[in-house]
């Protein structure tokens, strides 16, 4: 039966090396290259983060259907909505501003950019930060609008999950053409050659 | 084929990114492999937490076994001894590989020349310390909650992506940071 939950080392060191060469691959390692998803001129960052959703959510639910994984056998966030809903408005700031997320930044760093271990030690400040203010009060606003209903649009709204599949495939499809009609409309996705040389945009 | 390996190892030629979509279905491979394996997803700022508290107990041992939050992280005294450091090692590795086999591995300030080296630092360090603030409030950052969350249909996750890419949408019209 699957899930295996192996936490072992080498579990995390396989699945990471292949996480890393994937985002470095896929050029997130550049923060021109993902900051252009919100200037619009590359909207790599969501097609490939939307591909990647639809191909895991699919496969799960493919596990699942097929009996080899029990439905509620993968770890799911709390619907914590307050918190989700902050922490998406930091994080996001911050990617703007930062020119990587958390993930990207190591990416960056291993990929020669020391303005992404600029990044990382603002990450170790940032938690700091977090840590001296944590108690009640910022407790109580991150257990705000929590939905009691359920975590996942299946057991809070009974939303099927081939359905919600479905969905976000179409949703996907919309990412992909109206990414091309705004990279068309603009100087279009940063190259491999733009972002080794750091000249994009 | 081989030829051509060999050939972009020797001259580093800059080989190009692969296509979104190919990325992409590596991507949600590769998380379904891990939810395979391990039961979760893949992640990033569980590691720079971790780190935080290492640090904290190493410099200011008092303070930081005292603190709510990071107390009870070094309590057995080793915070850096989980999965989830051994995953962001891995990514490490994985970018550094994949970064010099394809000709892309370039020592750079990136952005400097758009916006000068010292604003550069400026704005690194600030969407660093905002993301670092962020990622511990919503207990995820865009890899462990966004992506991660997302494939398992999580409504925190969709809250989180979707609040993610509008504030990036419109800081970016105010702050120029790369």
């Amino acid at each position: 039966m699957l899930p295996l939950n192996d936490a072992g080392m080498w579990s995390g060191l396989v699945c990471g090396v292949l996480f890393g060469w994937v985002l470095e691959s896929a050029g997130f390692g550049s923060p021109c290259k993902l900051t252009g998803q919100f200037r619009l001129n590359d909207w790599s960052v969501l097609k490939v983060m939307f591909t990647a959703i639809v191909v895991a959510a699919a496969g799960l639910l493919l596990l699942q259907g097929v009996g080899w994984m029990p439905v509620d056998a993968v770890f799911v966030p709390s619907a914590l909505l307050a918190a989700a809903a902050l922490g998406g408005l930091l994080v996001g700031a911050g990617f703007a501003i930062g020119g990587y997320c958390p993930g990207t930044s190591v990416v960056g760093l291993f990929s020669g950019r020391l303005d992404a271990a600029v990044f990382l030690l603002g990450l170790l400040v940032g938690t700091f930060a977090f840590a001296a203010l944590y108690g009640p009060t910022l407790e109580s606003w991150m257990g705000a609008w929590e939905l009691m209903a359920g975590d996942t649009l299946t057991d809070a709204w009974g939303i099927p999950g081939w359905l919600a599949v479905l969905g976000m495939a179409v949703a996907l499809g919309g990412v992909f053409y109206w990414g091309a009609r705004f990279e068309r409309a603009s100087r279009g996705p940063v190259t491999a050659d733009q972002a080794v040389r750091g000249t994009a945009s | 084929m081989l030829n051509d390996k060999l050939d972009a190892l020797v001259t580093r030629q800059v080989r190009p990114f692969w296509t979104p979509v190919g990325a992409g279905v590596a991507l949600g491979l590769v998380l379904l492999l891990t939810f395979v394996w391990t039961g979760h997803g893949l992640g990033a700022t569980g590691a720079s937490t971790r780190l935080s508290a290492w640090l904290g107990m190493v410099l200011v041992p008092d303070a930081t076994a005292a603190n709510p939050y990071l107390g009870p992280m070094v309590a057995n005294g080793r915070p850096l001894a989980s999965w989830i450091s051994w995953q962001v090692l891995g990514v490490a590795l994985g970018s550094l590989l994949s970064a010099f086999w394809a000709g892309r591995l370039r020592v750079q300030w990136d952005g400097e020349l758009r916006i000068g080296r010292a604003r550069r630092v400026v704005s690194a360090l600030t969407g660093g310390v905002l993301a670092g603030f962020g990622a511990r409030i919503a207990a995820g950052c865009t890899s462990g909650l966004g992506l991660s969350g997302a494939a398992t249909l999580s409504i925190a996750a969709f809250v989180f992506l979707a609040v993610f890419f509008v504030a990036g949408l419109l800081t970016t019209r105010w702050v120029r940071g790369v």
